[in-house]
């Protein structure tokens, strides 16, 4: 199986071959097809004029601009610049009106709460839920339990700053102590603590704690932030433990590890994040998702 | 292996500074064990000194066995070296299905994140490198490596150059693989895509690559035919780019030699824009170039007809290799890379759409008199539809790197979908259809088990990669779509978290055309497996009698 050196003609086609042969391929003289060759000249002179519109070449210590100065940084400024067209006179009022201003203004009103549920979604959605339900640790936000208050002012001052954000110092601070882990209560104390907890919260009491023991450690140690009556304390941050609203649980055992463990959520402070317009909006939003003050 | 002892035999001087070296990578390899900073860099210092050991102790078998000369040829015709062809198709072929049933599982967890079970040893981030390595290097590569030492034998009837290095090629590739595999599971990453090995696996994959270009080119460099045949070009630019990329997105720092961690000396967009040069041209000249070159041998060879155009392959070739080092910075439009370079990268990906489909036309065009072979051939349906594949998604490609394209397609799953085209329609299916002509070649046998079979791979295989590709462009699209709306007040519409939960039913749907590409994938297994079991053809063994048409 030598290689041919002569050219022959290919009998399907009718065009002759190169003359070579690689292990019995041979090659088809055929020219270049003429709609590929004119579609490749097409999109080079396509490219040559997209390098004279926009910046393109890099020179030695700047580049070639293009013939308008397109640049992407001013096309994001633009883009920007439309938002705030189509966002139109609300938008522009909302940036100036106080809280108590947006409230008596329907148009602004409806503006704040459409803005507040975009930014919802994208910031608070992953721990408080798509529907601001909450979940384990992460208040649900519908009901009229509010920890640390349900005043514009109150939601304003937690968004801007967080909660137990260390990086922030006017972060809402303060946290349960650890009762059990500091050695302050013992572990049968503690049960008969959270057999209390159960009772006053009204839900079935688990096991046979000593509930008037209970009553009395709570007076001593948990009345102080949470109430005598366990209406808690919104000052401190304290939840209020008899509106059969749960944080983490009302079974025994999240209730005797809290007062174990103590501590808190943490809420990151979104005032270096989002800008002031966007907080109010967000204020707004959950504010008036259900339990407002 | 009858003549295997014989007298005046005596050790090679390549064979004793191999086992030198050898020798002493296993001590040095053990040293660094004892001294690890961590037990996982340890436990790939440990596979290096076993590998070492296993090496010498391997030479020394051999040299018992081998025959004192190796005949160049037999009875005037060349004595081709399958061995390590037969090695990387089978390696090829478990790699594959490896690496597969990992981008399944790896499907099925974005389906279903239950399925990371909390283990981080095969959490979603482990499995994603570990998959996209196993397919494009570990299955890829050794179907390159497969296809390359046979095509450059055969179509320069010499044998392969050197002795041991065809060897050190075949093995120490698959050694690369299995430390960067191992590495991923462990945690050592890069983290940067497709180049997540760290500086010691790169370190050897360098001394590999370069045998790989010195056995290719000493092949070449004997040949008895005039000219060099197409398909080698590819494969030749293949391994150079591919040391040039490797060694520019690999210029790094290590900490130690005890630890396993190293740091790139570019940072920032810099960083970045190696990485995509790097990156882009992986694709392009690892999975487009080199497969290309399977192409242009395994098409018309099996098609037995000529090439449809010498000079579309010359000018398609060199517009190929020219082109596509430009095109990486579409990898990052709308980035901190300057306006200038984005504009490039958009503009030269644009021009690379014909020279792409120069291949896609000599691949097809090759078919001409030949086209009803498709009917009755599944192995050449199944390479003709890689090609149509190629054309598909390098059209695909220029596309989604035109700016306006890409602010939506950018970050979707389009993007997963797009590269599935490419890999699971065009380099599988084109090795695939190599495998299946190579298999029975190299190891001498009449033919396939089955060409049944084949065509059922073909056609499960063929409605996977439908499912895959067409559920990733609603997928992405739909997301690049939802990402961008806004509310009559200027608003985004949706958060991110609602376009997950929107593509939940298109994540099923690729998982399950995954499974049937994986399913496809154990059909072939078992029809090679029962080839490479059926009896040896009787028929001459120094290679197939010529399939040329009469001279």
């Amino acid at each position: 199986m030598s290689h041919a050196s002569e050219p022959r003609v290919d009998a399907h086609t009718g065009t002759p071959t190169t003359g070579h042969e690689w292990d019995g391929i041979a090659e088809l003289n055929t020219p270049l097809p003429r709609w590929w060759l004119w579609t490749f000249y097409a999109t080079i002179v396509w490219s040559i004029g997209y390098w004279v519109v926009y910046p393109a070449w890099p020179l030695a210590t700047t580049h070639t601009n293009g013939l308008f100065g397109w640049n992407s940084r001013a096309a994001i400024v633009d883009e920007l610049n439309e938002l705030k067209t189509i966002r139109g006179a609300a938008g522009a009022k909302l940036e100036k009106a106080s809280l108590a201003e947006i409230k008596g203004d329907a148009q602004m009103l409806s503006f704040a709460r459409a803005q507040g549920a975009a930014a919802f979604a994208t910031n608070c959605a992953p721990c408080h839920g798509a529907g601001a339900q909450g979940a384990k640790g992460y208040p649900n936000l519908n009901d009229d339990e509010w920890i640390w208050g349900g005043t514009p002012e109150a939601i304003s001052q937690t968004i801007t700053h967080g909660i137990r954000w260390d990086a922030d110092k006017d972060s809402r601070a303060g946290a349960m102590p650890a009762f059990g882990k500091d050695g302050t209560l013992k572990a049968d104390e503690i049960a008969n603590v959270a057999g209390y907890v159960q009772s006053i919260g009204g839900v079935k009491v688990e096991g046979s704690p000593d509930l008037a023991k209970g009553k009395t450690i709570y007076a001593e140690n948990c009345a102080a932030c949470h109430g005598d009556d366990g209406k808690g304390n919104m000052e401190l941050g304290s939840p209020s433990l008899v509106d059969k609203i749960w944080l983490y649980g009302s079974d025994k055992a999240t209730i005797v590890n809290r007062i174990q463990n103590g501590g808190g959520g943490v809420m990151p402070s979104w005032g270096g994040r989002l800008d002031p317009v966007t907080i109010k909006s967000l204020t707004v939003y959950v504010h008036s998702l259900g339990g407002g003050k | 292996m009858a003549q295997a002892i014989q007298s005046g035999k005596s050790l090679r001087f390549g064979e004793l500074s191999l086992m030198v070296v050898f020798a002493a990578l296993a001590v040095f390899s053990a040293f660094v064990a004892t001294k690890a900073y961590t037990p996982e860099y340890a436990f790939h210092a440990i596979l290096f000194a076993i590998g070492s050991a296993a090496a010498v102790f391997g030479i020394m078998k051999r040299y018992g066995v081998r025959a004192a000369v190796v005949e160049q040829t037999i009875d005037g015709k060349p004595n081709y070296n399958y061995g390590p062809i037969k090695f990387t198709a089978v390696a090829a072929m478990i790699w594959g299905l490896a690496g597969f049933l990992v981008g399944l599982i790896a499907a099925l967890q974005l389906a279903y994140p239950a399925l990371n079970f909390d283990l981080p040893w095969i959490s979603f981030g482990r499995l994603r490198p570990l998959h996209t390595s196993a397919v494009i290097f570990a299955f890829g590569g050794n179907v390159l490596l497969a296809t390359s030492l046979y095509v450059v034998q055969r179509t320069s009837r010499a044998r392969l150059a050197g002795d041991l290095s065809p060897w050190y090629v075949a093995l120490g590739y698959n050694f690369f693989i299995v430390i960067a595999g191992t590495g991923y599971l462990l945690g050592i990453t890069r983290s940067h895509e497709y180049a997540e090995p760290e500086w010691y696996a790169i370190l050897f994959l360098v001394t590999v690559w370069v045998t790989y270009l010195l056995v290719m080119l000493g092949t070449l460099w004997k040949r008895s035919e005039p000219h060099i045949y197409v398909a080698n070009w590819f494969y030749l630019s293949m391994i150079v780019t591919i040391a040039v990329l490797v060694l520019g997105n690999n210029t790094e720092v290590p900490v130690s030699i005890f630890s396993s961690k190293s740091y790139p000396v570019w940072s920032g967009v810099q960083d970045a824009m190696i990485q995509w040069w790097y990156g882009h041209n992986a694709v392009g000249f690892f999975l487009t170039a080199g497969f290309l070159g399977i192409m242009y041998y395994f098409v018309p060879k099996r098609a037995e007809r000529p090439v449809y155009s010498y000079r579309l392959s010359i000018v398609h070739f060199w517009a190929l290799i020219f082109l596509y080092i430009w095109a990486g910075p579409h990898h990052l439009h709308y980035t901190a890379l300057p306006d200038w370079a984005q504009t490039l990268g958009m503009t030269f990906s644009v021009i690379l759409w014909m020279p792409s489909w120069g291949g896609m036309i000599n691949g097809l065009m090759t078919l001409s008199g030949a086209w009803d072979k498709l009917r009755t051939d599944p192995v050449l349906r199944m390479l003709v539809v890689s090609v149509a594949f190629y054309g598909m998604s390098t059209f695909e490609g220029p596309m989604m790197a035109v700016k306006a394209v890409n602010a939506l397609s950018h970050y979707t799953d389009w993007t997963i979908g797009h590269v599935h085209s490419g890999a699971l329609g065009w380099v599988g299916f084109v090795s695939f259809g190599a495998l299946y002509c190579l298999i029975p070649w190299v190891f001498n046998r009449k033919g396939l088990y089955s060409l049944k079979l084949v065509d059922w791979h073909f056609w499960v295989g063929t409605i996977g990669i439908v499912f895959y590709i067409s559920s990733m462009w609603v997928a992405g699209i739909m997301q690049g779509l939802m990402w961008r709306s806004y509310t009559a007040l200027g608003f985004l519409e949706y958060s991110f978290v609602e376009t997950v939960d929107a593509m939940h039913p298109m994540y099923v749907i690729r998982a399950l055309g995954g499974g049937l590409f994986v399913v496809g994938a154990c059909i072939m297994a078992y029809n090679i497996y029962m080839t490479i079991r059926s009896p040896e053809s009787e028929a001459v063994p120094s290679g197939r009698p010529s399939l040329a048409p009469a001279e």
